[in-house]
């Protein structure tokens, strides 16, 4: 990756996490850990990987992202109005009465939303039916998949991905957000993870494990996974719940976060940081 | 009764198994329209695939024994404009994978056929693990979902090929082996429009399915050697349910009696009553169908009276509806 992109992915992903943190302390609350760990990744994504369009959200196409740890919508809606699929004030209407913009991700409601998300596990599948209609119709486009660490506790993940494998759903990537907590704990203490690529290379995937606040880094993992042909490919990202935001970072239960006074004084001091680091 | 439909003669069996008519129908539409998949998990050949698969072998998923991911494939695949029709065993098809049917199929506003083979008592020797009571009520408290219970093979052909060109989730219970025939071929049916099967005056028996229309037709002939008038309903369409008609025979009738191969909870007996307790006819009414009990092994005959559901049955339930009048 030149310079030159690798600096402008960085912007971007600093936009993203700006905007991310304004959504969720204009709210008070929200999932603040999960956004955070899946900037970097959006960065690429929306900034350099996809192939979209963002005045024709449904284009035919396009490559397809599904967020199956659906409670960064936060940090999704961000990418999508940097990218002009919706306006940027609309950010502020996260969660409130009659929004467009729920915890999370929703594809009968937010333009740029390929799947509907939530109840985790279900991307897995729905990303992997997504891939088949589009390998049935012959089109060369991919399907970005999102799953979080904690995430793959659930049994409908392991069913979908040995079913990718056995369809050679080889224009499906899956990046894991290995930023190693659920809600209660530490992963490790919920449900022992071992090791995610052993795991996906036993299951027949392609797999990779980078830094996931390396954005030149997830562009090569994924260079690397389309070259490979008859199987999904998995990149692993190695990142740290509320990742670049260091008072989030810092609090143990940061999964969904409520701002109380101290929060709002650390957010407005994290918001001026990010700003000074965009007027360079 | 509109003209679209000819009743044909009672007790009669179909002479093709209702799965063999499924099988046809699928590759008739996967003919006429490129997007119409089939999925299947680890069941094609009980419902009949194997010519599915040899002729469109690309356009059948089987995903192994996994019906969680298989109701998230099927949504995924209507997310890029296929039509798909996703079978298993009706317990499977609903109780066991209900928040991937519910989220990934409903809640997406997701265009998919959701097919639960062996209704009720027709699961006999599979057992009470595999013994769909629930599957109805499941399914019809789904937003938007329509719910349907064809009668015979007739009527499931003619309402797949309506379900091919029509946008949203559906559950269709198909039996697999051959019914009784109730309707001659060519018939047309309107899904949310009950069909009247027998005019009567004095009681009206709401049937559905393969197993308790014809029963509700046998019911009626013997009610009406004693000279008591029955009208038969045949309401394949639980979700939309068919208000006009319903209200329709509380109003002539005066008394309803529900008929489901299904618990009487949350199935047809509770979207009959909540329909009657609505309208200005609020009649007495009566149920048929399983008590809110587990299913068993058995034969079919066994089944069925262990459960309450022959001709006989009704007939009580319709003597005991009309002294309360």
């Amino acid at each position: 990756m030149d310079k030159e992109m690798k600096g402008k992915l960085e912007r971007f992903a600093t936009e993203i996490r700006l905007e991310t943190l304004k959504e969720i302390k204009n709210l008070g609350f929200g999932h603040i850990g999960g956004s955070m760990s899946v900037v970097e990744l959006l960065a690429v994504l929306y900034g350099k990987v996809m192939n979209i369009d963002p005045k024709n959200p449904k284009w035919e196409d396009r490559d397809f992202l599904v967020v199956s740890k659906g409670h960064a919508g936060p940090a999704v809606y961000a990418s999508l109005a940097l990218k002009g699929y919706f306006p940027i004030e609309d950010l502020l209407t996260l969660n409130v009465d009659g929004t467009k913009l729920p915890s999370h991700c929703d594809r009968t409601m937010t333009p740029g939303i390929d799947m509907t998300t939530g109840s985790l596990g279900q991307g897995t599948s729905t990303s992997i039916g997504i891939a088949l209609g589009n390998k049935l119709d012959k089109r060369d486009n991919y399907t970005y998949l999102v799953v979080g660490d904690g995430e793959l506790n659930e049994g409908q993940c392991w069913e979908a991905f040995m079913f990718a494998a056995h369809h050679k759903v080889d224009n499906l990537i899956c990046f894991v957000d290995n930023n190693k907590k659920q809600l209660d704990d530490y992963v490790d203490n919920v449900n022992k993870s071992y090791i995610f690529v052993e795991k996906f290379a036993a299951f027949g995937w392609d797999a990779y494990s980078v830094k996931g606040d390396n954005v030149e880094a997830i562009d090569d993992a994924i260079t690397k996974a389309k070259s490979v042909k008859g199987k999904p490919s998995v990149i692993v990202l190695d990142t740290i719940k509320g990742q670049g935001v260091p008072f989030v970072e810092n609090t143990f239960a940061n999964h969904s976060m409520k701002f109380g006074e101290a929060e709002h004084k650390e957010a407005e001091k994290m918001i001026r940081i990010l700003e000074e680091r965009l007027e360079v | 009764m509109t003209d679209k439909i000819k009743i044909a003669k009672a007790h009669v069996p179909e002479a093709k198994e209702m799965r063999k008519v499924y099988s046809e129908t699928m590759i008739e539409l996967a003919d006429k329209n490129e997007n119409i998949v089939a999925l299947d998990a680890d069941l094609t050949s009980c419902i009949g695939m194997g010519d599915f698969i040899k002729k469109y072998p690309e356009r059948m998923f089987n995903c192994g024994i996994q019906e969680a991911n298989m109701m998230g494939v099927a949504a995924g695949l209507s997310a890029v404009g296929k039509i798909p029709f996703a079978h298993t065993f009706g317990p499977f098809a609903t109780r066991r994978s209900f928040d991937q049917v519910f989220l990934s199929c409903g809640y997406t506003k997701s265009n998919v056929r959701i097919i639960g083979s062996d209704p009720g008592v027709t699961a006999m020797y599979n057992g009470g693990t595999h013994m769909p009571f629930e599957d109805m009520a499941l399914m019809r408290v789904v937003p938007e979902m329509t719910v349907l219970d064809p009668s015979d093979s007739t009527m499931l052909k003619n309402l797949m090929i309506q379900m091919a060109d029509i946008y949203g989730n559906f559950y269709v219970r198909v039996l697999r082996k051959s019914a009784t025939k109730i309707y001659e071929e060519g018939s047309k049916f309107e899904i949310g429009k009950a069909v009247k099967i027998r005019e009567g005056k004095d009681a009206t028996i709401i049937a559905q399915g393969v197993v308790m229309v014809p029963n509700a037709i046998k019911a009626a002939e013997i009610l009406a050697e004693e000279g008591i008038s029955v009208r038969v309903l045949d309401v394949f369409t639980l979700k939309p349910i068919d208000t006009e008609a319903i209200t329709e025979a509380a109003k002539d009738t005066g008394a309803i009696i529900t008929a489901e191969n299904h618990n009487v909870i949350n199935g047809l007996a509770s979207a009959t009553a909540e329909v009657i307790v609505e309208s200005d006819y609020p009649v007495p009414m009566g149920k048929v169908g399983v008590m809110d009990r587990y299913g068993q092994v058995g034969s079919l005959d066994y089944l069925i009276k262990e459960y309450g559901l022959t001709a006989e049955d009704i007939v009580a339930e319709v003597k005991r509806t009309i002294q309360r009048k």
